[in-house]
């Protein structure tokens, strides 16, 4: 990436404060909306708690509607964040540094929305809690570890807290920042305490960088993880035949990273475009990301070529009668062709050029595709696979959406919006530090005529450069 | 002893760098003067000493214990109430082998952040000498010693072309 614009310390903190120090005059507004549609939503489901789970469109044999393909689309979501971060960290590529924290927050809230669908689902979300926690019933029953919704809440569990902690540790030199530019006493002790004291000594820039790096590299497998059990919650289930496969688990985890990768860039267009920050985010970093999203959603739809190639190869009927149903039938049908050509065939030849890679307004459009797509894609993998007619007649039906349901699902979307508005109002969505440091590492010199960015790398024990490579 | 803080702010870091050696041939040992920075410098740009920290052992230990934790609940849980369920064993070593693969996930994460905080020498609550023109790219370098030598760190932190006056700090 040779576009560069070297900008000093206080130019970065004037760019990058200037909407935490002061009240931008649509954040109010845009936060009642959300905070409305989150209370309607909220509404929605104490309705539901009240008159039970038949106010949905849940009925047998359809159990899992809505709220299940949007539990798995928030989980999808959530894991591109820290994917993203963690493995341009540990390649330490250069062009991650204004996104990475966009991304690692996105993470936290899409969490917490995707944890939002299976409480409301179960209908009596509080009784979830002996579930997760294995508590000494009376009758000494204890949860039974070998069904996926215990490892579920494990794995869910465990990234939300490692992101949430990835996220707190990564800030604390924003906030030291944060500290010393705010003029309230009262909000000044608040930072910092939230700070902990931090000061910018060598010993603690040492420990945020290898803190990045091995966080990266311990939350990454954790990522994996979670997407496999979540495929798996399909995929031992006995009941559903289309839904035994082997190739759920990686197909998940890349299908999860293809909408999350695109979410990345939407929401980098969305702080270009909101925040007024394309001083940092350039069409380079479009650029990046995009070609990054050729490769996933081209393995993507090599992972979801091949689920259709091993379901049809073996001439099984249950396979081939749920293919005919996702593909052929009514109401399907028309959903499936608008998921295969937006989350691939109108995004992926439009990000081979270079002018499509660079416009934050298509980049913006393409991946809001993508999302429609992969949302699409779950609610046909869930949907068509319990609908699908079985040996007993009386077990067939189908499934509509209640707008109890459809309430819900937008409250999710409200959330994520409304949590990443509020967190940008009291902390910054681009880390500073990070990118203060990519200008000290990126220090312009003269080679021949020209004068370029240097660059080297971060995190290098002094005495590196010293030796003869 | 009484000890106090002293501090003093640079532009350039070749200053920050002459501010380091000064101090060392005014006799200044490593653990009374430290630099502090708006950003992350690559280690050594002032001359001052690699830190040593053992954060490597803390997510080791971490999913030890959280590998043992998961052992524990998963095993004792299903003997605590011991129903066949599928034909399954009563211990599923592959069911319990996803509780544990998370549980020692789990228990890395949470010490390698104890860790990152322990290793970083926070919380800090007292500031001693700062400046809030050191996250605006100022450099400073403060020292931290017997008030008897106050006035040589001074001078050594004066004589490398300090911007503005000395910051003095807290006494204890």
């Amino acid at each position: 990436m040779q576009e560069h614009t070297q900008l000093t310390q206080k130019e970065i903190n004037d760019g990058l404060l200037k909407d935490i120090l002061t009240l931008p005059k649509w954040w109010l507004p845009a936060v009642l909306f959300l905070a409305a549609v989150i209370v309607t939503g909220l509404s929605a489901f104490f309705f539901m708690v009240y008159h039970g789970v038949g106010v949905t469109g849940l009925n047998r044999p359809v159990f899992w509607g809505f709220f299940i393909a949007n539990f798995v689309f928030w989980i999808g979501i959530s894991h591109a964040g820290i994917m993203i971060s963690a493995i341009l960290r540990l390649t330490q590529a250069e062009w991650r540094r204004p996104i990475t924290r966009a991304a690692e927050v996105m993470t936290v809230f899409s969490l917490m929305a995707a944890l939002h669908t299976p409480l409301f689902h179960v209908g009596r979300p509080w009784r979830v809690a002996y579930w997760i926690f294995p508590y000494d019933f009376d009758r000494n029953i204890w949860p039974n570890i070998k069904s996926p919704f215990v490892w579920d809440p494990s794995a869910v569990g465990t990234y939300l807290i490692a992101s949430s902690l990835f996220v707190f540790v990564c800030l604390l030199p924003d906030i030291a920042i944060l500290r010393d530019r705010v003029t309230s006493p009262l909000i000044k002790k608040i930072y910092g305490f939230m700070c902990l004291g931090f000061r910018g000594t060598p010993r603690q820039w040492k420990l945020q960088i290898l803190a990045g790096i091995l966080l990266s590299a311990i939350v990454l497998p954790v990522f994996v993880s979670v997407h496999s059990i979540v495929s798996w919650d399909f995929a031992v289930l006995v009941a559903v035949e289309g839904w035994h496969s082997t190739i759920f688990a990686p197909y998940f985890i890349i299908g999860a990273i293809h909408s999350g990768v695109s979410a990345v860039a939407m929401l980098m267009a969305l702080i270009v475009w909101i925040y007024g920050l394309q001083k940092f985010i350039k069409p380079d970093h479009f650029d990046a990301i995009a070609r990054l999203l050729i490769i996933v959603a081209t393995t993507w739809f090599f992972f979801f070529f091949l689920e259709w190639v091993w379901a049809l190869y073996n001439l099984e009927s249950p396979e081939i009668a749920l293919r005919e149903l996702q593909a052929f039938e009514w109401p399907y049908a028309p959903l499936f062709a608008i998921f295969v050509i937006a989350s691939f065939f109108i995004p992926v030849p439009l990000w081979l050029f270079k002018r499509c890679r660079r416009s934050p307004m298509i980049m913006f459009l393409t991946t809001l595709l993508v999302n429609i797509g992969m949302w699409l894609e779950r609610f046909l993998i869930i949907i068509p696979g319990l609908v699908r007619r079985g040996h007993m007649t009386f077990d067939w039906g189908t499934y509509h959406p209640s707008l109890i349901e459809i309430l819900i699902v937008v409250e999710t979307f409200a959330f994520v919006a409304f949590g990443m508005l509020l967190f940008a109002k009291v902390l910054p969505l681009i880390p500073l530090f990070d990118v203060k440091e990519g200008m000290v590492l990126r220090r312009l010199m003269k080679v021949g005529r020209k004068t370029i960015p240097a660059s080297m790398r971060e995190g290098l024990p002094h005495h590196y450069y010293e030796k003869d490579h | 002893m009484t000890k106090r803080s002293v501090l003093g702010l640079y532009v350039e870091e070749d200053s920050a760098a002459d501010a380091l050696d000064n101090l060392r041939d005014a006799g200044f040992g490593e653990g009374e003067y430290e630099i502090l920075t708006g950003t992350p410098y690559p280690e050594g740009t002032f001359g001052e000493a690699e830190p040593k920290h053992k954060l490597y052992r803390w997510p080791l230990v971490g999913a030890v214990c959280g590998f043992t934790g998961a052992l524990i609940i998963t095993a004792g849980t299903s003997l605590a109430y011991p129903l066949l369920t599928g034909g399954k064993p009563i211990l599923s070593i592959p069911a319990m082998a996803i509780i544990m693969y998370e549980g020692s996930m789990l228990g890395a994460i949470l010490l390698t952040i104890v860790g990152i905080i322990f290793e970083s020498r926070l919380p800090r609550i007292f500031m001693g000498a700062y400046s809030e023109k050191i996250t605006e790219g100022y450099i400073g370098v403060t020292v931290t010693t017997d008030e008897s030598k106050t006035d040589a760190a001074e001078e050594a932190l004066k004589k490398a072309g300090i911007d503005g006056d000395i910051i003095r700090g807290w006494k204890e």
